[in-house]
């Protein structure tokens, strides 16, 4: 793992999803999310409004409870809003996920144990009924994306969960998707590793003109991946403050030694706290 | 071969003969116990005798109560190898049939149990209507069951395979639900998120996801069905006056006191499970190696 921490990974050719145009990517309006119903119903989401730009990379941070994961869980149309309007794409969630505008990494790798890596990465061109050979030809591309072409034919169990996460970010972008919804994709590995992946994702966007959308916990990782990162505050889950990054669009590891990086990263601080309220 | 393979391989192999070694002497001596009342009025009484010409009595007799082990294997090769495969005293014809009967059944009942999981896990009004009466069948005794059966069957002019394969298939259908059901459902909620985000319909999610996942539950399944399968053919083969197939021969054996025709019948209907069990291994085996060691 801790090898690719520094190399950046030899890139195939590769074809950028349409996503490089200007626009908007996501588009969220008075967004409210209530689960339950009365009395009993808690408030998810109270009246966020947010906007990604295409292209940008979006990070969202805040405390446990904030509704971040549930904020790209209604952007991947997995769970519907109650009031509040929500584009993806320009398109509702519901038409984006069957244009399968987005694709999603979720906290565990979540990969079939009964595939191969590749055959994994092959999911959901399978479902969406490419042809065989050409499937194996893109599998073969994404797996060298992520610097892991010497495992395709392992099974998920025999890889660290590093290299299982690393899969699971493969098959999300093997059907060129021109969002990436991420959500604490590395919260469960170790410092090293998850700098490693960092590293790696950043490459992968910077390289790609990939729009991203990521919910982490972590202000070093939030502040060295995004564009832009929005702070939220817990029950009901609001937007405390949406801080542009002053950072080059490139960055390095070493980067994060920086004074502007440790004063972003203090910046980032400063609205989480404003959103414990109670700190 | 090293010393600690060696030592590993013995170690592995050594207890089956120990065990078989201690059931063979506990037969042996179950045999005379069992057989002396009867040995011992079939001698003559002025001859005085020892134990052993006893036991020896005990263990060659006609019709003993418990027939010693090399009499069975004796009685069963003679049932096989001493009839041409056509005569019906032939036991391997009459394994034959219970094969036919346990096979067929076992493959509606295999059909029938995932074709119900499928529904119970895909129609929720099935999922709370049919899973109790699934119950509720296995409740009554199949000996209850199989001769009315096979008598209403029959009065309508169905006899033959039909009705055992059908009384096969009813006591095969609800291990494999039970265990598909289970099976079809240990997809986790992430992984079903995941499918959802690439728009997969249900047939998609059953074919890619469940269906799969339930590997792990249908190989114990099956085994079970396999058990029960040839204990079905059996039960079924005994109301009918018994024709064919190894339940008439232990009704025949029963009815003349043929304890030897029984023995081998009996014997018989367990190499046939533990054949239809090598099958059932052997294909988990392939699927497990399909899967790189894990299914």
């Amino acid at each position: 793992m801790s090898t690719t921490a520094t190399r950046t990974v030899a890139a195939p050719e590769f074809v950028p999803p349409a996503a490089a145009a200007p626009g908007i990517a996501v588009n969220a309006e008075k967004l409210s999310i209530r689960f339950g119903e009365g009395e009993g119903a808690t408030v998810a989401l109270a009246d966020i409004d947010l906007t990604v730009g295409r292209g940008d990379f979006v990070s969202l941070i805040g405390p446990s409870g904030c509704g971040k994961t549930t904020l790209l869980r209604a952007i991947a149309d997995l769970v519907q809003p109650t009031s509040g309007t929500l584009r993806v794409n320009g398109m509702t969630p519901d038409q984006a996920r069957l244009a399968r505008a987005y694709g999603y990494v979720f906290q565990a790798p979540a990969l079939l144990p009964w595939r191969t890596v590749a055959r994994n990465i092959m999911l959901p061109l399978e479902i969406m009924g490419m042809a065989r050979a050409r499937r194996r030809a893109e599998a073969a591309q994404y797996l060298d994306l992520v610097g892991l072409r010497d495992f395709a034919r392992k099974f998920p169990w025999q890889l660290s969960g590093g290299m299982q996460q690393r899969v699971s970010i493969a098959r999300a972008l093997s059907f060129k998707p021109s969002l990436l919804l991420m959500d604490e994709p590395f919260g469960a590995l170790d410092e090293i590793t998850r700098d490693g992946l960092n590293l790696h994702l950043h490459d992968l966007w910077a390289r790609t003109g990939l729009t991203g959308v990521f919910v982490t916990h972590s202000i070093p990782e939030a502040v060295f991946l995004s564009t832009h990162i929005m702070v939220m505050s817990a029950r009901p889950g609001r937007v405390v403050e949406v801080i542009e990054s002053t950072l080059p669009r490139r960055r390095r590891l070493e980067d994060r030694e920086t004074p502007e990086f440790l004063a972003l990263s203090r910046r980032v601080r400063d609205a989480l706290h404003l959103g414990y309220g109670h700190v | 071969m090293s010393e600690s393979a060696v030592r590993k391989a013995t170690g592995r192999i050594l207890p089956i003969p120990t065990v078989v070694l201690v059931i063979l002497i506990a037969w042996y001596a179950g045999a005379v116990w069992l057989n002396a009342p009867q040995a011992e009025a079939l001698m003559d009484p002025d001859q005085p005798h020892g134990f052993w010409t006893l036991a020896q009595a005990c263990w060659s007799m006609d019709r003993p109560v418990l027939p010693a082990p090399d009499q069975i294997v004796s009685a069963l090769i003679d049932s096989v190898f001493g009839y041409p495969l056509s005569s019906p005293r032939n036991l391997l014809l009459q394994a034959g049939y219970t094969a036919e009967a346990a096979g067929v059944g076992l493959l509606v009942g295999l059909a029938f149990g995932v074709a119900l999981a499928i529904g119970i896990i895909h129609v929720r009004t099935l999922d709370r209507s049919v899973m109790p009466w699934v119950i509720a069948s296995q409740t009554i005794p199949i000996l209850a069951i199989a001769p009315m059966l096979v008598v209403a069957l029959g009065v309508m002019g169905i006899t033959g395979l039909t009705p055992k394969a059908a009384i096969v298939a009813y006591l095969t259908f609800f291990p494999v639900t039970v265990g598909m059901v289970k099976g079809f459902r240990t997809p986790d909620p992430l992984q079903l998120d995941l499918m959802r985000t690439y728009s997969a319909g249900r047939g998609t999610v059953f074919a890619k996801l469940r269906w799969p996942a339930s590997m792990a539950f249908l190989f114990p399944s099956l085994k079970v069905a396999v058990a029960l399968a040839v204990t079905g053919a059996i039960v079924a083969e005994m109301p009918t006056g018994a024709q064919v197939g190894l339940g008439a021969r232990l009704l025949a054996g029963s009815y003349y006191g043929q304890t030897m025709m029984m023995w081998s019948a009996l014997i018989m209907a367990s190499l046939l499970a533990v054949f239809g069990l090598l099958l059932v291994f052997v294909s988990e085996r392939l699927l497990i190696l399909r899967r790189g060691g894990r299914l």
